[in-house]
């Protein structure tokens, strides 16, 4: 095959990555259009308000906790952490499978990923956002968060690096300045086409203050080119550290079910999961309604249906080294803990999340599942609530039952649990409505990379240099030539 | 030719609508001697910027240098904050505890190095900047869209009003224009 490769004979068996009929004018007009057009589509602003309401009710409640602190959430010793942890891991997961789509994808020279990448990198931004403010308020006291960063001080404290929440604050803190610049450095060729489409004067000077000037020079674009790759290869090791860090929380302490040494491939495993059914359940609906069918095509759909598999098989290796841990390790206290967790006051919570987490996305063996967008969108459902699930197992159910029974509680989360948790999924996705509405949610310089006539023929340019082909307008390739 | 600058003018523009056009272009251009030679595109294309003579940036080299210095920096702000500034005695931990600080110090390359990737860019590539001569070019406007556009500027020696539009023109550019500054 290789050597067909190089005879240009081998034609790829796979369906283009961009649609039929789309050159560099329609792609920059397509995309821009959303961004550019005059009023708002009504389902947007639909859609817009009721997620908005979310978010109000997030704004509510941490109101509420501030003033009269955490105790209006249901964790109390010896379940000190509960939700709050639990949404954090689940929205940092969620956040991963951006990273991943737009670092190693690029790296790896998955071409498809340039039309997903965008999205995907915006959703790891607010998903992070989400994710920061459990913690943040968690301390009880928000204010002094400060005291989480090594700055100089009156009191002359210090913060404890030894301590893996302080390891957290630097990897989630990084995380999030990285994917922000990713991001915007990805959007700067895309204002500047933006600025030159635009036809009102206000989006001119917006559109043009955001681009700052990017005239395409060659110059400017291969150090552009050097330093998106360098971001990528950066953004590669810094995804994996992330959520290893997370799990060292977990890990390094000594609570059954929790001290294992397979936490941090495990839990980047489960975070690509979790985010690569995210990538989908925003997709799909986006992609319908805005027709970018186009762009977001059906190879798209099923190479994340893939990764999904794949991952989810890891993380039910995980599952199943965990029951094997705790039998191996001939602890009691691991013995019961594992008991307890399928067997326990909590235990149909662990058959749920073997049903959402491992059982159900099989599915996806089948070609025809992995063609059919309602049966991926549900088994995207089901993935996100079992990976919240998988969260809670580990975390509550190590706690609420460790080593003294005396000490045993059953936890119970309270009404602020939920309107904090549904708050920050109101918040997230009032933030994605905003990026669609607002910022071209398809990278156009990218997607213009694709095209058949975007390839420099070398041949072509010989002849045109020699004088031997008609100078100017080369007819444009067919798809599929 | 003499060296002497057109009064008031920046270069001349070539527009070109094929992206084999332009590289074949910016080839021919170089060939014939232009050195100052600016090339636009839609999109990164590699042959183009090597066409005209640019080979190697000092970004990486930038990225380097700052991810050492976050790591460095990142290692002995744990290590004089845990064993001068505020010596805590954790678990009879030593007070430089190297593998606990190995997390935060690959945080800070990996911190510092992006940083320096996105400013260094735009540093290097004199960015953020409002004012630029090629954007009075009528259809300028296309260099972001789907028009590649090919600038000889006038401080190039071998420059010329009349000698290099009849050259540009003669490379099968689609329009010539002048640049004003």
């Amino acid at each position: 095959m290789a050597d067909a490769v190089k005879n240009q004979d081998y034609v790829d068996p796979r369906p283009p990555v961009v649609g039929p009929g789309l050159d560099f004018r329609s792609i920059t007009q397509k995309i821009a259009d959303i961004v550019l057009m005059r009023g708002f589509k009504k389902g947007w602003v639909f859609g817009f308000a009721i997620v908005f309401l979310g978010s109000i009710m997030l704004f509510n409640t941490i109101a509420y906790l501030v003033l009269k602190g955490v105790g209006i959430w249901g964790n109390n010793i010896p379940v000190g952490w509960a939700f709050d942890i639990i949404n954090f891991v689940w929205w940092i997961g969620i956040g991963h499978a951006g990273t991943l789509i737009s670092a190693i994808l690029l790296l790896l020279r998955q071409s498809w990923r340039n039309s997903i990448n965008r999205f995907a990198e915006a959703m790891t931004l607010f998903a992070v956002a989400c994710a920061g403010m459990f913690p943040a308020l968690h301390t009880g006291r928000p204010w002094v968060d400060y005291w989480l960063f090594p700055i100089p001080n009156t009191m002359q404290m210090w913060p404890n690096f030894r301590s893996p929440l302080m390891w957290d604050v630097f990897a989630v803190t990084t995380y999030f300045t990285v994917s922000l610049l990713f991001w915007f450095m990805g959007l700067i060729p895309d204002f500047a086409s933006l600025r030159d489409t635009a036809k009102k004067k206000w989006q001119k000077i917006l559109f043009g203050i955001l681009a700052m000037g990017w005239r395409g020079d060659a110059k400017h674009w291969h150090r552009y080119e050097t330093a998106y790759l360098l971001l990528a290869g950066l953004s590669t090791p810094l995804v994996l550290s992330v959520h290893s860090v997370v799990s060292f929380d977990f890990a390094t302490g000594i609570v059954p079910g929790w001290h294992t040494t397979i936490f941090p491939p495990y839990f980047v495993a489960g975070a690509i999961y979790a985010g690569f059914a995210m990538v989908l359940t925003l997709a799909i609906p986006v992609r319908k309604y805005y027709h970018l069918e186009d762009f977001i095509t059906l190879r798209h759909i099923r190479n994340c249906c893939k990764v999904m598999l794949a991952t989810g098989l890891i993380v039910a290796y995980g599952y199943l080294m965990e029951q094997f841990f705790s039998w191996y390790s001939s602890s009691t206290y691991e013995m019961f803990m594992m008991k307890n967790r399928m067997f326990g006051p909590y235990g149909y919570m662990y058959w749920i999340l073997i049903l959402c987490n491992i059982l159900i996305p099989q599915l996806l063996w089948w070609k025809k599942m992995r063609d059919n967008l309602a049966v991926i969108f549900i088994i995207c459902m089901f993935i996100n609530v079992g990976m919240w699930l998988e969260r809670f197992v580990i975390i509550v159910m190590s706690l609420n039952r460790d080593f003294t029974p005396s000490a045993w509680y059953m936890y119970r989360p309270t009404i602020f649990d939920f309107t904090m948790f549904f708050g920050t999924v109101g918040f997230f996705l009032t933030c994605m409505f905003l990026f669609i509405r607002f910022v071209p949610m398809i990278p156009i310089f990218e997607m213009k990379t694709l095209l058949p006539e975007a390839q420099v023929d070398e041949k072509k340019v010989e002849d045109l240099e020699n004088g031997k082909a008609p100078v100017g307008a080369t007819p444009l390739p067919q798809f599929g030539d | 030719m003499t060296t002497q600058e057109e009064p008031g003018l920046y270069g001349m523009m070539a527009e070109f609508d094929d992206p084999n056009a332009v590289v074949a272009a910016a080839r021919r251009t170089y060939e014939a001697g232009y050195r100052k030679i600016n090339a636009y595109s839609p999109y990164p294309i590699e042959e183009l910027s090597e066409a005209i003579g640019y080979r190697r940036n000092y970004v990486s080299l930038t990225v380097l240098l700052f991810g050492l210095v976050g790591g460095l920096g990142g290692f002995a702000l744990q290590a004089w904050t845990s064993a001068i500034a505020y010596p805590l005695n954790v678990g009879g931990r030593p007070l430089i505890s190297t593998p606990s600080f190995i997390p935060i110090t690959f945080e800070c390359v990996v911190l510092l190095a992006a940083l320096s990737a996105f400013v260094g860019m735009l540093a290097m590539n004199r960015l953020p900047q409002p004012y630029h001569p090629v954007f009075n070019v009528p259809g300028f406007n296309r260099a972001s869209q789907d028009r590649f556009f090919i600038c000889v500027k006038a401080d190039d020696p071998n420059f010329s009003a009349t000698g290099t539009r009849a050259f540009l023109e003669g490379l099968g550019a689609k329009e010539v224009s002048d640049v004003e500054k």
